[in-house]
């Protein structure tokens, strides 16, 4: 079948099954959902804080400190890079029933899935944010303490003005989650109707050779992103105008 | 006898053993303007910083209505909110007007003054601008909203640096206004740091001059113009000092 007839009936498949509501697709879509909406909750809330306290938190005058700073955000930096089958095999062996966790009996689980996606994505997500909070004018800081705000009020405000960037960081966080197949594979097992997620979905249906299924699950993919990307950019406001 | 709002003793702040500014004895009464005048890098901006308690004294005391505040994260949070600077580049936030001035309402927790925002808003002429973003303001229109931002905490002392530095003439005698009327309206504490003397005399009701750091002389406003003590200030108001 040539490629363009493929794209053709995905496409269609596509349509149909979302129109229609085709219980496995609505399965594996809800799942993503779920699953990657919660990884992302878990990591905005630590990685938002994590970043701005990186930006805006010296550890000290001295060259230690100064060393060991930059060690810590070279770090972070590594992580925006780590391989997200690495961060599977790690899950793996925290929570395979020898592991440290492994009584907690999460491996092939949608939990297992969330904490190895929270893992993969926060490096980004806090990464970003530093960078974005650092970005911010520093004598911003002083005239608000000047006006009567205390650290943790000034922080807040620091990273509503650095909301552009923050947002950015938030979106790539999601984009590395959403698009992640090795760790969710990994620690997941791909397991229908418990763990099979769009990504590994796609893969799972390439190999049967079901090519227009498996680019209708692509193409559902695209859409959630966009859409997320899309409201993700209201709340970027009106810098973006 | 005035009350005494500000006492300092020896106050030192220096950066890698180089002294920034030295002030020997200083007492700044309530409800009186104070200019502090000198050259650029006289330390006038670090005084205003020690007295907003934003950076701490390197030696020497300060005391807030009697309370020693020498070090910036000791000064419980009450005593902090008596004061505020207006800074020479204030940095608005990205949000409008109205909530820019609202900002320490918000921190304050006080919940419902829209009718201080209206009023601040319109003693500095910035009402009908109200819901403009702040960042499409001009530079005198930044100063303003500055000025109603820390106006509409009502604090004790308002710290001045420079407030109507590069602007023309028409912002220039609208602040100036402002300074006076907050001041005798409010019974604020004004401390106004300016190079311009003719301001200085103007506004203050008594005028420091500082030089590399170091206070040279204050006094009465009329008497230190009419009879300085020190030749530098002699020279410093006839605009014969090279600096």
């Amino acid at each position: 079948m040539a490629a363009i007839e493929i794209l053709w009936q995905a496409l269609v498949q596509a349509l149909h099954s979302l129109f229609t509501g085709a219980p496995v697709v609505r399965e594996i879509v809800s799942l993503s959902l779920r699953v990657s909406g919660l990884a992302l909750l878990l990591t905005t809330a630590i990685g938002i804080p994590a970043g701005a306290w990186l930006g805006l938190h010296r550890f000290g005058e001295s060259l230690v400190a100064r060393l060991g700073r930059r060690l810590f955000i070279a770090f972070l930096y590594t992580g925006m890079g780590f391989p997200p089958v690495v961060v599977g095999l790690l899950v793996y062996l925290m929570l395979s029933r020898t592991g440290p966790v492994g009584w907690l009996g999460w491996l092939y689980s949608p939990q297992a899935i969330v904490i190895a996606q929270t893992i993969i994505a926060f490096p980004v997500v806090a990464g970003f944010t530093m960078a974005a909070v650092t970005g911010v004018n520093p004598e911003l800081r002083q005239q608000l303490r000047s006006l009567g705000a205390t650290n943790w009020q000034a922080t807040i405000t620091i990273i509503k003005e650095a909301r552009f960037g923050v947002t950015v960081a938030v979106i790539a966080g999601f984009g590395s989650i959403i698009s992640e197949v090795g760790a969710a594979m990994m620690v997941g097992g791909n397991i229908t109707g418990h763990t099979r997620v769009l990504t590994t979905g796609i893969v799972e249906l390439t190999r049967m050779g079901l090519f227009a299924d498996a680019m209708a699950l692509g193409i559902v993919l695209l859409s959630i992103t966009l859409v997320i990307n899309l409201m993700m950019q209201q709340l970027q406001g009106r810098a973006l105008d | 006898m005035p009350t005494t709002v500000y006492l300092l003793d020896d106050v030192m702040k220096s950066y890698d053993s180089r002294v920034v500014c030295h002030i020997g004895h200083l007492e700044i009464y309530k409800g009186e303007i104070l200019g502090i005048m000198g050259p650029s890098g006289a330390g006038k901006s670090t005084l205003l910083r020690m007295l907003n308690f934003l950076e701490p004294t390197t030696s020497g005391t300060i005391r807030f209505n009697g309370l020693s505040v020498n070090g910036n994260g000791s000064v419980p949070m009450d005593v902090r909110r008596k004061v505020t600077t207006v800074f020479q580049e204030p940095m608005l936030l990205s949000t409008s007007v109205k909530g820019n001035v609202a900002y320490g309402l918000w921190l304050r927790g006080q919940k419902g003054g829209g009718c201080l925002l209206e009023q601040a808003l319109e003693r500095v002429g910035l009402d009908h601008l109200s819901k403009a973003r702040a960042q499409t303001l001009s530079g005198g229109e930044k100063r303003r909203v500055a000025l109603a931002r820390a106006m509409v905490v009502a604090p004790e002392v308002l710290l001045l640096d420079e407030p109507s530095a590069n602007l023309d003439p028409y912002n220039v005698s609208l602040i100036e206004d402002l300074v006076t009327s907050i001041n005798r309206e409010q019974g604020t504490t004004i401390i106004l740091v300016t190079h311009n003397v003719f301001q200085a005399r103007r506004l203050s009701q008594r005028v420091m001059l500082m030089l590399e750091g170091r206070m040279v002389e204050v006094g009465e406003t009329e008497r230190l113009f009419t009879q300085p003590q020190d030749p530098r200030t002699l020279s410093f108001i006839r605009g014969e000092m090279v600096y």
